[in-house]
């Protein structure tokens, strides 16, 4: 049930937003989200936007995880 | 999909699963405490990748499942209650009460609607004037604010006709009460990444300082899990325990500061009871009292107080969800119990862990 799936914010309108997944929209709120623009991610649940996806953070998980693979013994 | 793909890379996962063979050098039990991560990790096959030493179990995080069934006999009363419509998210429709299920209500006629969000039934509500919407609100930190929200912007607009049936829990309280219990054995959990966006990763601190039990906070992806696994047995292999978050794309140390005015704001912290786990102090919430006019346990105390308790049920589920009876050891699984003929809400949600090896592990 805490599946939450992330979505690209495509419009903005005060805390409601459309979010796109694959070309399905759908409206969200950004109420939890201080700081969140235009072409960011951000991971909704039942219509509300719980968190937005750091571009950074999972480029740098994937170099992690890159690295472990390499280190494959 | 942009945050998905990546994270399902095949090639990195064969050499994750290498890497772990390499780590697991003795028998290490992890709980994937979320029933979100129970599907992945079933719906990846991933149980099957794991070396033989590592043993996945589910634990008590899918909220369907953990949901008492005198508290689900008690929304189903409200059915019954003149004008009602029941709004649920679909997951609960086919879990049985003691003598009902929302499913088969809805067939004998009862107003039962699905919706995908608690917004959704206050949207239901403003168009069915002249009905009462009461949402089921099931879930843990995650689904919350969705409920909270859909709570204050009733207030706002004085809807008259909307309430929640509140039995929302939460999940620290309910980590400590398992580990405290000691029944079962776990090297290390995978803690609920999309829960923890909400309370903050810091919200564990308590498990590794006081049951000496490794933590990852993962996300939902076959390469986040296998991160969180080998986070786990790095620690263990080092003889630490900490919680390492290896979700940090979604998730932050600190609990997100305006879902939780939100959740302060609307629930005031109380005692709930888990399938399973009996009464936990403090794992659940109630709405205050100033928003009491939404709170369905409020409007409709006589009428719930007429239900009877449920009585005893074979349903082995509670050892399921407490990690210490796998669903093949219980009797009934595909046996008297089915995803067909489901006779405990494990069976029935498609995160409960008897699901989930019903579908991706049978045969």
């Amino acid at each position: 049930m805490c599946l939450a799936i992330p979505m690209r914010i495509v419009e903005i309108e005060g805390v409601i937003g459309v979010a796109d997944v694959d070309g399905v929209t759908r409206k969200v709120r950004l109420d939890l989200l201080p700081e969140v623009y235009l072409g960011d991610y951000v991971l909704v649940h039942a219509g509300l936007a719980i968190a937005r996806v750091d571009a950074g953070e999972a480029e740098e998980t994937l170099s992690l995880l890159r690295k472990l693979a390499d280190e494959v013994y | 999909m942009k945050f998905i793909d990546e994270f399902r890379d095949k090639g990195l996962v064969r050499d994750l699963v290498r890497r772990l063979g390499h780590l697991a050098t003795g028998p290490a039990t992890i709980m994937e405490v979320c029933g979100t991560h129970t599907m992945a990790a079933a719906r990846f096959g991933l149980k099957s990748l794991l070396p033989s030493q590592v043993n996945l179990v589910s634990g008590p995080g899918c909220p369907v499942c953990v949901t008492a069934q005198e508290d689900l006999d008690g929304f189903l009363a409200l059915g019954k209650e003149p004008g009602v419509i029941l709004a649920s998210f679909g997951d609960m429709l086919r879990v049985p009460g003691t003598a009902t299920s929302l499913e088969k209500e809805r067939a004998a006629g009862a107003m039962v609607k699905v919706v995908y969000s608690p917004l959704d039934a206050v949207d239901l509500a403003r168009q069915a004037t002249g009905k009462q919407v009461v949402f089921f609100g099931v879930g843990f930190e995650t689904t919350m604010p969705a409920t909270a929200m859909a709570v204050q912007l009733a207030a706002a607009e004085k809807l008259p006709n909307f309430s929640v049936f509140c039995v929302h829990k939460t999940m620290p309280g309910a980590l400590r009460a398992l580990l405290a219990a000691g029944e079962v054995r776990v090297s290390g959990l995978l803690c609920p990444g999309h829960v923890t966006t909400i309370i903050g990763a810091s919200a564990y601190d308590f498990i590794p300082r006081d049951f000496r039990i490794p933590c990852a906070v993962t996300g939902f992806e076959p390469l986040d899990l296998l991160l969180g696994i080998e986070s786990i047995l790095h620690q263990i292999s080092q003889g630490q325990a900490r919680v390492d978050n290896v979700y940090p794309r979604a998730v932050q140390v600190q609990a997100n500061p305006r879902a939780q005015a939100l959740l302060t704001e609307v629930f005031a912290a109380g005692d709930a009871k888990w399938r399973g786990l009996g009464v936990i102090p403090g794992s659940g919430v109630a709405i205050r009292e100033k928003y009491q006019q939404f709170d369905a346990r409020t409007r409709y105390a006589a009428a719930l107080a007429q239900v009877p308790p449920p009585p005893p049920s074979a349903c082995r589920c509670g050892e399921v969800l407490r990690g210490v009876m796998r669903p093949r050891e219980c009797p009934l699984f595909d046996q008297a119990c089915s995803p067909a003929h489901p006779l405990g809400p494990c069976m029935v949600s498609s995160e409960g862990a008897c699901a989930a090896v019903y579908r991706y592990e049978r045969g």
